[in-house]
């Protein structure tokens, strides 16, 4: 490697410094590896290298039928399994142009907002822990997450990678009592979000680690393609529930939370909101749930007609997008996920040219990246 | 505004740009690629987010899909380029759009088109001594299991 003298002083000797940072390292989310050159204690360059969890997801889906593939779409972003399948079946549909009933819209929207809270516990927590908020709120989180995940056991029966949604509807109606504990859960959850922004928001350790660090202007998060929360942080109002709603979305009242720096704080608190914001969105899901018939007896075999479709929906971390090619067979002809992480972190090299180390680990933590879906 | 309005506007421009009849896509000769990216990229309607990129093997030659969004216009808008597979080259969009470095070395690494005047081109999702290129219908090592039949 070439090696770059750096030294201001003529005196001092001194030579760039390379780590590396990863694929083992518990802040980086997964299999992450960045390659960093520092002069002293600032970054000077950094090289993202990608692929560690390449399981050719998009080579699979040719050979599976479109049923098949459902299952897989969980593996993707695996902390918000639900709003994948959702994206999936919605891009089929779509391609089929499906009806689904007015029930089972309202049921998806339920399970996927309740996933979005669960998803922003865990990046609400686990960055509190990356930058050194030992354990507190990583167990607080946790331990709120695990209340959905017992509501989502019980829905589907499982509690990680769930498999819920069919084309065409969901795999089981809502269970009887369910929604008195969803909306116990909301009254509950409400409060604790409240605890979190005392724990965290105004803490002064945690303001001298965020505020004014990492900072994504507007036209570069635009010009990198930066969706979902880290987008909104740096102050352009778009969310595709809100602009191009899809479901029920439009029947709901809520609002867009955006900030104007788009730092590390920012984006923390862009998602605090969100929380609250889906929350909303659940409560009045549940009180206009309709009666009806939500789930199908789905067929084993799909032929939608020849053609192409591109579907989008906002997901936790940004816009997930399925293009699936259809060739009229049984199975796609060529199916891309157009990961939201994926162009999220691509920013993070620019992002961290003059940082210090530490605060490398801060960025990180703050754009919310899950190495499963980059990957794919 | 629609993305046939958009389509007319870069005809009067470019005239040999043509609108795909099934997917309303609008399909563009490969070596216009940079004038046509910068007519969108201009103040006037602002496409200056490209969301993704992507392509299709259609064997004889490859397709790539480009998906432009503007926040302006509030639209989103899909243009394709078609590539016979003897000569995989097209200009990177890497000054116009930021985004564009890695899906284009997505794009190399999974269909190997080459991207002129790309600051980086090198694999990245494969590891970088990997042959071939997974995602053209041709690959076949290793082996994959079997297509189902019904």
């Amino acid at each position: 490697m070439e090696v770059n003298v750096v030294s201001q002083n003529k005196d001092l000797y001194s030579e760039e410094f390379s780590i590396n940072m990863g694929p083992q390292h518990p802040s980086t989310h997964g299999v992450l590896y960045l390659d960093l050159r520092l002069n002293g204690e600032v970054v000077t360059d950094c090289v993202t290298h990608i692929g560690y969890l390449h399981r050719s997801m998009e080579k699979i889906a040719e050979n599976r039928t479109y049923t098949q593939f459902i299952p897989f779409t969980d593996r993707l972003d695996y902390v918000a399994s639900m709003n994948n399948n959702l994206c999936y079946v919605l891009a089929v549909e779509k391609l089929m142009n499906m009806e689904v009933s007015d029930r089972a819209k309202y049921i998806r929207v339920i399970i996927a907002e309740l996933n979005r809270v669960a998803s922003h516990l865990i990046a609400i927590g686990t960055f509190a822990q990356d930058i050194g908020a030992f354990a507190t709120p990583l167990f607080y989180c946790f331990r709120e997450r695990e209340k959905i995940i017992d509501i989502f056991d019980e829905i589907c029966g499982n509690r990680l990678t769930y498999n819920y949604m069919r084309i065409g509807g969901v795999q089981f109606d809502l269970p009887k009592d369910i929604d008195e504990r969803i909306k116990y859960f909301i009254k509950y959850m409400r409060s604790k979000a409240d605890d979190y922004e005392e724990l965290l928001t105004n803490n002064i350790i945690f303001l001298a680690r965020t505020k004014n660090i990492g900072i994504l202007s507007k036209s570069a998060a635009v010009s990198y393609s930066i969706t979902g929360p880290n987008l909104r942080a740096s102050g352009i109002k778009w969310d595709l529930r809100k602009d191009e709603p899809y479901l029920v979305y439009d029947k709901f009242q809520f609002d867009i939370p955006t900030c104007e720096n788009g730092d590390v704080w920012d984006r923390y608190k862009v998602r605090i909101e969100e929380l609250r914001q889906s929350l909303k969105i659940i409560e009045q899901a549940i009180a206009g749930i309709p009666e009806g018939p939500a789930v199908v007896k789905p067929g084993r075999i799909y032929k939608p007609p020849a053609g192409e479709v591109y579907l989008r929906t906002e997901n936790p971390r940004g816009e997930l997008g399925f293009y699936i090619v259809s060739d009229g067979s049984t199975c796609p002809y060529r199916l891309k996920i157009r990961a939201p992480s994926f162009s999220n972190l691509a920013v993070f090299s620019e992002l961290v040219k003059g940082v210090k180390v530490a605060d490398v680990v801060s960025i990180l933590g703050s754009l919310d990246i899950l190495m499963g879906e980059i990957d794919r | 505004m629609r993305q046939s309005d958009i389509f007319e506007l870069i005809k009067l421009k470019f005239p040999q740009v043509i609108q795909d009849e099934l997917t309303k896509a609008i399909v563009v000769p490969g070596d216009q690629i940079l004038g046509i990216a910068g007519f969108l990229n201009s103040a006037e309607f602002s496409f200056n987010n490209l969301h993704c990129l992507t392509a299709i093997d259609r064997k004889e030659n490859i397709e790539l899909v480009y998906i432009f969004y503007s926040f302006k216009i509030r639209l989103q808008i899909t243009l394709k380029v078609c590539l016979p597979v003897d000569s995989l080259e097209i200009e990177s969009l890497t000054n116009f759009y930021r985004s564009t470095d890695w899906f284009e070395r997505e794009v190399y690494d999974l269909f190997g088109v080459k991207f002129l005047n790309h600051p980086n081109l090198c694999r990245i999702l494969n590891p970088s001594d990997w042959k071939g290129f997974p995602l053209r219908k041709d690959y076949s090592y290793p082996d994959f299991i079997k297509k189902a039949q019904y």
